[in-house]
């Protein structure tokens, strides 16, 4: 059982960098708009709009990961977060700025300070997953202790693993939007637009690949246990599996197949996240395997059930929001806001009498009970009530509305 | 296992941080910045929800396009929440490490349960805002409803940690970490959480009324006053003047449930020396360490509000050594900030209330108009007093009675460069929204109104 929360954690994080980690590609891509054969401010507006609606879901991953982690695994979410302070203080500090420069450059249009807030929005979308990949090296490569910021503020996460990964964190971002801005400019008809990504997404495609490669050597002296792991058994499969996904990913690519493109792309994502899994397993810190790290029965129990029940709501809600997103019902309104037709208003008849006496009734009782009563339950009904009290007297003060001066 | 778990202990347990009043501020700010959001979270779906509702019945475009307005809005606040919510996510770990590692298998699963919420109401805000021209009417309506649903949900799990903070239980303690941990009746079996959350529940009425009404309001006294301005201020001032009055009743609930599970945090809302019999009431005044000196004494007050017997004995400090007390003046302070407000808002309501339910009206003066302005801003001051008297309230402990802040931070060196990039970060936000603001403001009349 103590090791089903790290799975949930897994696969979050795998579902992070393949959602969230395209939104912060498309961050590089307004970056690196030019030189292209579309104008570089019909570049950066497509990069921008293609994440409108679903960059908060995607972001929720990250907390998901996070949450899981204190819950199941509270001593080594403490030990992580104390050593890598520094990277993951960066991490959050770009995401503050990402999200106030995203919020702010949609009201921007043709104002002043517009590039100013351009370049923060993307310069951030490079910082935060680099900053995150580099806390993924620190912990891959031991350096992290068990114990309240026992381990090194500055080699735990400024080194050549962390170094690597954070790089490669930055290009699979870039890829996988560049993939996925190729196949909805290909949808809306941009001809230009789509070769333009095209092109972007086969070179940040080597680039990943490169980083991956680069990768595995640095981890071959720089962490021996976590190559070892890599390069034998469940690891190395899993990284078969992620070389040839990638590789198939990029003649899908060449081939215009962006569709199927992004699905073998998220398989090389996500089996890079196994191998490491493997290859790390069963040691979550130095000195700290996943069985010590996990919170107690009762605990794992209720993670278990949560994430289930929360499962059900959540896969069909997932599946509707990407439905609609990738079928264009999501795009931005044509339309204005004011609708011009004003038709007489229907003249509604709200009982007065009745809603008045209830909310008096319900007030008086409600305030009473909730004031004198001491047992729970009687409390209970007296907040019941004044909810009642609530709703009634909204009701009778929005019965007529505008028609008065 | 054991003697793991006993060297883990060892090294979580206690670090030098000479910088642990700049955590516990740096910790303050970030929730001061998100909390007035929540607000918007908690009530915003539900007044969008009734204006389309309203539009879907009638047929009155007017109402189609005040959802639709307000629920840009609505995303807009959503996605600075939402960055703002992770900042705190992070800062969790960040600041207070030893808290996670040793009570995070108590009260993490309120966070799980409310990244749930979250994942909805991202995933519902997105379809709603952006699906206003692209769903059928009812769908769209229908699509709304897991927003206002996940927003309450969201502030309830989270709540449900905070009410464990100030009232824990639910675990055995073991070399001063949670063992045995039952989360789930610790965070809901908690009789604590109820009022925190009925009490933060109407707080969202009343900021998100009144800041809306506000703007509405500011426009009225320079001449926008038609049909679509008179309506908007008529619904969201209606949700906060209703729930206004009724906030008096929930936070006198809500100071009965302090008096008897955190005597020594009613002590410092009061500043009671001594243990009492027919404890009076002081208001405003100083706290000089033994008594409140300079205010004006209303005897056996405090006694017949908190026990409801005017002879009642209330503890006082004195009933606890002094490095277990919290700060008295900053305590005092911000209580008598929040119920100062709290009544004023109060008395505002009903006036409003009154006018509206016996006149048919909206009030004329322009008086009334200047005060709802003001309203806006001192309910957010309410709101963020309210969660001081509540936090600084538990102080020294960051779980009540069971471990000490000073025993929670981080042992990270750093910290004060963190809180000053901090404090850049929050003031460029700050100066950001309000260029919008003003650049909204400056927005021709007829581009800002319905046709
Ligand atoms: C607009 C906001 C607002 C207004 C007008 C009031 N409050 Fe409040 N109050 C809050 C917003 C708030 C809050 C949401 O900020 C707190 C912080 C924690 C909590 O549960 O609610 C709070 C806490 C809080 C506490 C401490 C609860 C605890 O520590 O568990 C007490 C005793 C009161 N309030 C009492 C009152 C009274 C007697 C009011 C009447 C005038 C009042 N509040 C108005
Ligand atoms: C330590 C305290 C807190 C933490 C760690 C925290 C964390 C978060 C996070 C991570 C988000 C963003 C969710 C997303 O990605 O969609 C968020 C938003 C939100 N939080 Fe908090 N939060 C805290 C305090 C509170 C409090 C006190 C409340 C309510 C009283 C609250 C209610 C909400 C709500 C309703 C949202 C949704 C955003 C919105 O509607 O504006 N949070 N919070
Ligand atoms: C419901 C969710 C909340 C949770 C889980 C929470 C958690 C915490 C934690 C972990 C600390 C640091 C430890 C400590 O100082 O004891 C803290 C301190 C503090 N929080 Fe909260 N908090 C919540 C809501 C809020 C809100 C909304 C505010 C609004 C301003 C607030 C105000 C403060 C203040 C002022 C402190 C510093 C107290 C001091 O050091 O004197 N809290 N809180």
């Amino acid at each position: 059982m103590a090791e089903i929360p790290i799975m949930f954690i897994l696969a979050g994080l795998a579902a992070y960098t393949v959602l969230a980690g395209a939104d912060f590609g498309a961050g590089l891509w307004t970056l690196l708009a030019g030189p292209g054969r579309a104008s570089r401010a019909a570049s950066r507006d497509h990069a921008r709009h293609a994440m409108g609606p679903v960059w908060e879901a995607n972001h929720v991953w990250l907390i998901f990961v996070l949450v899981v982690c204190w819950t199941a695994y509270p001593v080594a979410f403490g030990s992580i977060t104390s050593t890598l302070a520094i990277p993951l203080f960066i991490a959050a500090v770009g995401i503050i700025l990402r999200g106030a420069s995203y919020a702010l450059r949609g009201q921007l249009d043709g104002a002043r300070g517009q590039r100013t807030i351009e370049n923060l929005f993307a310069l951030s979308s490079v910082l935060t997953p680099f900053a995150l990949g580099t806390v993924v090296g620190g912990i891959a490569s031991g350096r992290v202790p068990v114990g309240n910021a026992t381990g090194n503020p500055i080699t735990s996460w400024l080194n050549p693993t962390s170094v690597v990964i954070g790089a490669l964190a930055v290009a699979i971002g870039g890829y996988l939007a560049a993939v996925y801005l190729a196949a909805d400019a290909h949808r809306l008809g941009e001809r230009t637009l789509e070769l333009d990504f095209r092109a972007r997404a086969l070179g940040s495609g080597l680039c990943a690949g490169a980083f991956a490669l680069v990768g595995l050597l640095v981890v071959r002296y720089d962490a021996p246990p976590i190559f070892n792991g890599l390069t034998n058994g469940g690891g190395a499969a899993m990284i078969g599996v992620s070389a040839a996904a990638g590789l198939i990913t990029l003649l899908l690519v060449w081939r215009n197949h962006f569709g199927a493109a992004r699905a073998s792309a998220v398989l090389a994502v996500a089996a890079m996240v196994a191998g490491w899994a493997l290859a790390q397993k069963p040691r979550f810190l130095p000195g700290l395997t996943i069985d010590q790290a996990a919170a107690g029965r009762s605990t794992l129990l209720a993670i278990i059930i949560a994430v289930a029940g929360g499962a059900i709501v959540l896969v069909p809600s997932l599946v509707l929001l990407f439905r609609l997103f990738l079928r264009g019902r999501l795009d931005p309104a044509v339309t204005p806001d004011a609708t011009v037709l004003n038709p007489p208003p229907i003249p509604q008849k709200v009982k007065t009498r009745l809603l008045s006496a209830l909310a008096g009734a319900a007030l008086v009782i409600g305030a009473g009970v909730t004031v004198f009563a001491d047992p729970g339950w009687a409390r209970a009904v007296g907040i019941v009530c004044l909810f009642a009290c609530a709703i009634f007297t909204f009701g009778l003060a929005t019965a007529e509305l505008g028609e008065t001066t | 296992m054991t003697t793991l778990l006993a060297t883990v202990c060892g090294v979580f347990a206690s670090v030098d941080q000479n910088y642990l009043l700049q955590a516990r501020q740096m910790q303050a700010l970030s929730l001061a910045v998100h909390i007035p959001l929540v607000c918007f979270g908690i009530a915003f779906p539900a007044m969008v929800l009734f204006c389309e509702w309203r539009y879907l019945r009638t047929g009155d475009g007017l109402f189609r396009t005040l959802a639709r307005r307000w629920s840009k809005v609505m995303l807009a606040v959503f996605a600075v929440g939402v960055v703002t919510g992770t900042i705190l996510s992070f800062e969790l770990g960040l600041l207070w490490p030893a808290f996670m590692a040793s009570f995070g298998n108590v009260f993490g699963l309120g966070f799980t349960l409310e990244g749930f919420s979250f994942f909805i109401e991202a995933i519902f805000i997105a379809i709603y805002v952006y699906g206003w021209d692209r769903l059928a009417p009812r769908a769209h309506f229908l699509s709304g409803i897991p927003v206002a649903i996940a927003g309450v949900t969201g502030s309830l799990f989270v709540i449900s940690v905070n009410g464990w903070m100030n009232h824990p239980g639910g675990f055995t303690l073991r070399d001063g970490r949670a063992a045995n941990a039952h989360p789930w009746s610790a965070l809901f079996g908690n009789f604590y959480f109820w009022h925190e959350f009925v009490h933060m529940y109407f707080a969202g009425y009343i900021v998100t009324g009144f800041l809306v009404a506000a703007t509405y309001a500011w426009g009225f006294l320079r001449g926008r006053w038609g049909r679509y301005e008179r309506t908007a201020l008529t619904i969201a001032l209606s949700a906060a003047a209703i729930a206004a009055p009724l906030q008096v009743v929930i936070g006198d609930w809500a100071a009965r449930e302090v008096a008897s599970a955190q005597p020594t945090k009613l002590a410092a809302l009061e500043g009671l020396g001594p243990t009492t019999r027919g404890a009076p009431e002081h208001l405003l005044g100083w706290y000089n360490g033994h008594e409140v000196i300079f205010g004006i004494e209303i005897p056996r007050l405090l006694s017949l509000l908190a026990f409801h017997n005017p002879n009642a004995t209330v503890a006082g400090l004195d009933a606890v050594p002094a490095q277990d007390r919290p700060p008295v003046n900053v305590e005092r302070f911000a209580f008598q900030t929040m119920v100062g407000i709290g009544t004023l808002l109060a008395l505002l309501g009903v006036v409003y209330l009154y006018v509206r339910l016996r006149h048919k009206r909206l009030p004329r003066s322009p008086w009334f108009y200047r005060a709802v302005v003001l309203a806006g801003p001192l309910s957010v001051l309410a709101l963020v007093a309210g969660w001081i008297t509540t936090e600084v309230g538990r102080q020294p402990w960051i779980v009540y009675g069971v471990m000490r802040t000073s025993q929670a931070v981080t042992g990270a060196r750093g910290i004060p460069i963190g809180y000053g990039t901090l404090i850049v970060v929050y003031l460029a936000l700050a100066a950001g929204v309000a260029w919008l603001l003003r650049r909204f403001s400056r927005l021709p009349l007829e581009v800002d109104r319905d046709g």
